[in-house]
């Protein structure tokens, strides 16, 4: 039989586009390589009775339309906003932050004054390029070398947002795109732990430094989801990460979508210039009208689709397209809360994120590392305990413990020959280097710990596919971003050949677990086969 | 009630090359213009030091990678005593093993046709932004803007062709080591491309917007040649002197040695300046080229302007991550077989650019510097004594271990360097200077030692430069004005001077 649309991998993003074109009545299958849905948005169990977010960690970004649209709340979803955090300074202090504005303020004042007062001034700000650029990101970018009416559409889309801010804050908005975190809170702050807090979202997941130009506009990719309306907040998903993609599933498969586990791809099949479905491993041909690539631009156009089906430059430019990855994560089982020496008794801080960096030089200097292909020798953590809020992940008074880090190279040893493959030896180091980090902070720590994953960009690209464990699947610089994500002349979700469609999150608007290019692919898909969205809502309107 | 009256209409301060070319269009427009200068010599940047063994006079400056062509012709540079030593200097990069010589487009090796395309694209990329550099900053809203000029601008852009566009806007904002990566095998190749990105910036070629200072440089041109690097007879200081000539033949009325110590200012219009002697000049437009820092926070004073305009301006980034070096040597040095001719590049690859930032961002010194070599008295073929001029890359401009310290480590380091890719070199010197980076904002007056008061970045670029407020050459205070290589589009070709004049003129008219 042959399906309307065939999905390749379960995560997030080929869950959206499969729900979205199955309630417009198409005949859809997602199909995945591994025993499990959910690409990086899983909750695993990987010691008995605890549960891991073993990849990505932590909901905001997942747009609140596509909840709706897709009754995902109706399929068990619940988002557990959280609260708290804190950094941990070299010397016993700390810098708490806390959701409640005048103790947060309070907090800030403890370690300045002028910062207290800044903090609000920042805030204002960053709110205000976060308003700019969420319009944006349940639309198709334009591609400003065509002159068809849809990209003059677009083009002036963007013309019109921007025509709605003054003079002067255009000048501020372009110059807070184009330029480093560092320098930019250099602008409000002085205490280099503030800085060092705020600077955070600027490189979670990026292959670039805070004193990188183009950091800037990472945070606000960080900062442009919501919680409940809050924007710039963040929450738990209730049983870890993997109920956002268990609530896709379940509503995927009430509008008739249908899931296979355990298959993975060989090769989409393409025929006179158009796809025409795949040939499985085990050698299964599943022949569909349109296939929809939930991997990376790379991994699906190298890897999965022959050369000699696609135009040369576009090869080209998919090798171009930049996905080192950055990032590696422990997951880690505990037999107990750990205890903070910094933090008093019972304070709420212990509920959100935590870290051991205490300025923005250090952090860069985890940068120099990477850069010279190795991991951190002091790395930047982002450490979580979600167990502090949602219960549900491990047996009562245990918890489960995730850890984000930065930087992972995705190759180790000396760049200028090209690096050598992770080996398991690399990899407990890194771990190691991580683990005592904590310890440091949290004395006995180790000693709670029953159970811990290690996972390197080499794990990642193992298990969830990302090309060089880049978690973003693909670099989130200007030059991959808006019309020029993944390729220039394809940021439409389409590819050289008919019928074959990319919808992860190597096209725009970028990674992070916001089902935003899922719900875009599918919008053109149902355009190009003249089916008309239902449910779909179109979150900002046309001029 | 009249208004006071003036024996002048234009004060100029600082004979650099922006304001010479500054006060020469204004002069040459009828307008009486005092140009005043703090040193005994005109020039700025690209003024004669005092010697480094007899005969042997360096400059800030050592090459000339652009003058505006509008400059060069108004002020017949020729006429005035401008001749070429050299006007298309080859760049020979010592490598780790053996040199690579680049002349333009053209190279050796495996990479020959694969440098020819990726240098000629760059080129169209540059020729087709390079419009806006002769005009000043766009406005982003109604109003004030020459829409017919920025039309034409954009069409320019657009007439790449489909592809070259899309591939322009692809790279605007891209690093120079993923486009060095992308387009090249040579490691050689990769370091002339990351070097000249990020030479006279703070930031190393993996830092996202350096392809564009690539391509702002590429942007100018020397007798014609797009991209050309030129050496005037007699050196920088010769194309100081022509530049004297042209204007002081123009009428302008040039004052050396004279230092201002205040902007006078007098209900919120400025009428004119003080001298550091005591002296009064009135005027009623004051055009500053010293730099918008140096000028709004010291010279006229933050009292005359809004707090958000002075905190934004304390703000403005001006690191500068660049020493100079100068040696004496006895005799000629030898490079591996490089012809001497040329601009030597120390630099073995791009992650050597890159680890030499790394320490800077920290306030240290580099273990390996990179350098761009130059000597002057091989070109005219002088027998005697030679003298090296390096720029050296990067230097802390704030050094965590005191200046005096931090000198001496990068000489050294810089002394370890030249021995290794110049074996002997070390036994010919008989003098050596080295100006770090407050060295130079101490000589030159350069904010942070930045070369162009204010870093060339992105986001200090166009309507940012150097803040918003101030990006179109007119400050808030009537009558004083700003140029210099502080305001669009930076560096020393003379275009912000002519700009700047411009605007006054318009705004007169």
């Amino acid at each position: 039989m042959t399906y309307d649309a065939l999905i390749l991998g379960a995560g997030h993003n080929g869950l959206v586009t499969a729900c979205y074109l199955a309630r417009a009545g198409m005949k859809v299958l997602v199909i995945e390589k591994n025993d499990w849905v959910g690409g990086a948005a899983v909750s695993r169990e990987l010691t008995p009775g605890f549960t891991y977010s073993n990849c990505s960690y932590v909901a905001s970004l997942f747009r609140p339309e596509i909840m709706r649209d897709l009754e995902l709340p109706r399929h068990g979803l619940q988002i557990l906003p959280y609260e708290g955090g804190a950094v941990f300074q070299e010397g016993g202090g700390y810098l708490g932050m806390y959701r409640d504005h005048d103790a947060n303020r309070r907090e800030f004042a403890r370690h300045s004054a002028r910062d207290a007062e800044a903090y609000d001034v920042y805030s204002r700000d960053v709110l205000r390029y976060c308003r700019f650029i969420r319009p944006m990101l349940l639309r198709t970018p334009p591609d400003p070398a065509r002159f068809r009416p849809r990209d003059i559409g677009e083009l002036l889309f963007i013309g019109k947002q921007v025509s709605g801010l003054s003079e002067r804050q255009i000048a501020d908005m372009v110059r807070f795109w184009t330029m480093s975190i560092s320098d930019y809170l250099d602008h409000y702050f002085e205490s280099p732990v503030i800085k060092a807090y705020l600077a955070v979202s600027a490189i979670i997941g990026t292959a670039l430094g805070p004193m990188s130009p183009g950091s800037a506009y990472v945070l606000l990719h960080h900062y442009m989801g919501d919680v409940d309306g809050n924007i710039g907040a963040w929450g738990f998903a209730r049983g870890g990460m993997g109920s956002i993609t268990k609530a896709l599933s379940s509503s995927l498969q009430a509008s008739g979508g249908e899931i296979r586990t355990g298959a993975p791809v060989a090769r989409v099949l393409v025929k006179n210039g158009r796809s025409i479905g795949v040939v499985l491993e085990n050698g299964d041909e599943i022949r569909a009208k349109r296939v929809i690539s939930n991997m990376d631009v790379k991994r699906t156009m190298l890897k999965h689709v022959e050369e000699r089906e696609l135009p040369g430059d576009y090869v080209a430019s998919v090798k171009k397209f930049k996905t080192r990855g950055s990032s590696g994560k422990l997951n880690i089982a505990l037999d107990a809360a750990p205890k903070f020496a910094a933090l008093p008794e019972g304070s709420p801080a212990i509920k959100g994120d935590l870290h051991f960096t205490d300025s923005i030089e250090k952090m860069e200097r985890a940068y120099d590392d990477w850069k010279a292909g190795h991991f951190s020798r002091d790395p930047f953590q982002d450490v979580m305990i979600p167990t502090m809020i949602d219960p549900t992940m491990t047996p009562p008074g245990k918890h489960f413990m995730s850890c984000f880090v930065q930087y992972a190279p995705p190759k180790i040893g000396d760049l200028a020959e090209g690096g050598r493959d992770w080996t398991d030896a690399d990899r407990d180091a890194f771990g190691e280097a991580c683990l005592n980090q904590i310890e440091r902070y949290a004395p006995g720590f180790r000693n709670l710990i029953r159970h811990v994953e290690i996972r390197t960009p080499r794990e990642l690209e193992a298990e969830v596919g990302l090309t060089e464990g880049n978690i973003f699947q693909g670099e989130l610089t200007f030059d991959q971003l808006l019309f020029n994500r993944p390729v220039p002349r394809y940021a439409n979700y389409r590819t050289p050949v008919r019928d074959l469609w990319i919808c992860g999150s190597s096209t725009h608007p970028g990674g992070g677990v916001m089902g935003a290019p899922g719900r875009n692919a599918a919008s053109e898909i149902l355009r190009d086969a003249k089916l008309s969205p239902k449910d779909m809502s179109d979150a900002w309107p046309v001029l | 009630m009249p208004g006071p009256s003036f024996d002048r209409d234009v004060i100029v301060i600082g004979a650099g090359p922006n304001g010479l070319a500054c006060a020469h269009r204004l002069a040459s427009k009828g307008r009486k213009v005092t140009l005043i200068e703090a040193e005994a010599t005109p020039g700025g940047g690209i003024r004669a030091l005092p010697d480094l063994a007899p005969g042997l006079t360096p400059s800030l400056a050592h090459l000339v990678w652009q003058i505006d062509p509008r400059v060069e012709a108004a002020m017949d540079l020729s006429r005035h005593g401008l001749t070429w030593e050299a006007t298309d200097i080859p760049t020979t990069v010592i490598g780790r093993d053996g040199n690579l010589v680049i002349r333009g487009p053209l190279t050796e090796g495996p990479d020959a046709a694969a440098w020819k395309a990726l240098y000629q694209r760059l080129l169209s990329f540059a020729a087709a932004l390079e419009p806006f550099r002769r005009m000043a900053p766009p406005r982003l809203q109604a109003g004030g803007n020459s829409w017919a000029r920025l039309a034409k601008n954009l069409i320019g852009i657009r007439a790449l062709g489909t592809k070259d566009f899309r591939e322009l806007l692809r790279v605007i904002l891209i690093n120079a080591h993923d486009v060095a990566q992308d387009e090249l095998t040579d490691p050689r190749l990769r370091a002339a491309l990351c070097f000249d990105a990020v030479l006279g910036a703070w930031a190393g070629p993996r830092s996202p917007n350096t392809l564009i200072l690539l391509l702002d440089r590429l942007a100018g041109e020397i007798a014609g040649r797009k991209g050309a690097l030129g050496l005037p007879k007699g050196g920088m200081p010769a194309l100081a002197q022509a530049m004297t000539n042209a204007a002081t033949a123009a009428g302008v009325s040039l004052r050396s040695n004279s230092r201002v110590s205040r902007i006078s200012i007098a209900d919120d219009r400025i009428t004119g300046v003080i001298l550091h002697s005591g002296e009064t000049l009135v005027a009623p437009v004051v055009i500053s080229a010293i730099g918008p820092k140096a000028t709004i926070l010291s010279l006229a004073g933050t009292e005359h302007f809004d707090t958000g305009l002075v905190t934004a301006l304390r703000h403005q980034k001006s690191r500068g991550g660049t020493a100079k070096l100068h040696l004496a040597l006895s005799a000629r040095p030898d490079f591996r077989g490089a012809d001497l001719r040329s601009r030597l590049l120390l630099a073995a690859d791009e992650h050597e650019v890159e680890t030499a930032f790394n320490p800077v961002k920290y306030g240290e010194v580099p273990d390996r510097p990179v350098m761009e070599i130059v000597i002057p008295t091989a070109f005219s073929g002088g027998t005697g004594p030679h003298l090296l001029s390096a720029n050296v890359q990067f230097a802390p401009h704030a050094p965590k271990a005191g200046e005096d310290a931090a000198r001496e480590a990068m000489l050294k380091a810089c002394l370890a360097r030249l021995e290794e890719a110049a074996p002997g070199i070390s036994a010919l010197i008989t003098r050596a200077g080295i100006l770090m980076p407050y060295d130079i904002e101490r000589q030159f007056g350069m904010a942070g030692g930045n070369w162009h008061h204010g870093e060339l970045a992105v986001e200090q670029m166009l309507f940012n430069r150097p803040i918003a407020p101030l990006s179109r050459y007119a400050t808030p205070l009537k009558g004083l004005w700003l140029t210099g290589a502080g305001t669009h589009p930076g560096g020393m070709s003379g275009a912000a001077g002519r700009n700047a004049a411009d605007a006054v003129l318009e705004a007169k008219a």
